[in-house]
């Protein structure tokens, strides 16, 4: 009942920010029409590059939900992951495409499965690395720079991990 | 053969079922922020973000990191305005806070995030990658002044 109520409210939420940015746009249409406009479009293009990540990412929700029990996930992803659960997370975080909000119900679910929270960071983090932009990377900054700024990316993540659990 | 009842097939469409019902619960949201995107892609130029820094290590460096978790998109934009940034004459430490937060921490996607994953989780998690931003980027160049 109390997580129903709670559910509500986010969705209330949402929509709320929804609206926000719905005024937002009618202020600036009225201030600048053009660029209003423009922007309307951009963010349309944005969405349509976004649904073949959201239909990915639907069905790795669908069938992780299938598949995988809490059973499972605690034990790859879990509070006892140990190397391999960093290891998992670092790996897939680099692999993963998309726009980062795309995969926060995943992580979402996840987490409910019995995820643990640094792993999550570290996802989140090392999405900063994404293996076909480090040619463009090494072509602006060089080689020793990519390579240094990559390894402190990862010990960055590990450290903000074990900060947020702390935290936590 | 005996399937469990966890795999049976209306067990699978159920658990798409429940997928599709969170990504509707949090579409709302998720319009809101690609629509702020749209907005931040046509209204704020590289200009704007060069002409902000200082000419102080240490001031330039924060700047860094707030200019990058205040913009969003692809990461190469990035790299390109951080180019920009250091043949402008602005410092590599900052130029490296930019580029390490416009990936690691997201304003823009903050509504997003809270809602999905929470508002401490959310609010934590920008505000630790924030702080790492200029400590990674302090790092960075160090080793590389080392190295060099």
């Amino acid at each position: 009942m109390k997580n129903k109520k709670k559910k509500k409210k986010r969705n209330l939420g949402g929509l709320i920010f929804l609206s926000s940015v719905f005024i937002l746009y009618s202020i600036l249409f009225f201030i600048i029409p053009d660029k209003t406009l423009i922007s309307l479009k951009t963010s349309g293009n944005f969405f349509l590059k976004l649904i073949p990540i959201l239909l990915l990412v639907i069905l790795f929700m669908g069938l992780l939900d299938f598949f995988l029990i809490p059973k499972s996930i605690s034990k790859h992803l879990g509070k006892k992951s140990g190397f391999k659960g960093w290891a998992i997370a670092i790996t897939a975080g680099i692999l993963s495409h998309g726009p980062i909000y795309a995969w926060y119900p995943l992580l979402k679910e996840l987490k409910t499965q019995g995820m643990r929270t640094g792993l999550i960071i570290v996802f989140l983090y090392n999405r900063a690395i994404k293996i076909p932009l480090l040619p463009v990377l090494i072509a602006f900054f060089g080689l020793k720079f990519t390579v240094v700024l990559l390894i402190w990316t990862v010990t960055a993540s590990l450290i903000e991990a074990k900060a947020m659990e702390i935290l936590e | 053969m005996n399937i469990p009842e966890k795999k049976s097939p209306k067990n699978l469409f159920n658990s798409f079922l429940k997928s599709i019902k969170s990504f509707v619960n949090i579409l709302p949201v998720l319009i809101g922020v690609v629509l702020l995107l749209g907005l931040f892609r046509v209204n704020v130029s590289p200009r704007i973000i060069s002409s902000v820094f200082r000419g102080n290590l240490w001031i330039d460096s924060i700047i860094g990191s707030i200019m990058g978790s205040l913009s969003a998109g692809n990461p190469i934009t990035s790299y390109i305005i951080g180019d920009q940034l250091l043949k402008g004459g602005v410092d590599l430490f900052a130029v490296t806070a930019f580029i390490i937060a416009w990936v690691t921490v997201g304003i823009i996607q903050l509504p997003a995030e809270a809602a999905v994953l929470g508002k401490r989780f959310a609010f934590i998690r920008n505000l630790l990658s924030f702080i790492l931003a200029i400590l990674a980027s302090m790092a960075t160049v160090s080793v590389l002044n080392l190295i060099q």
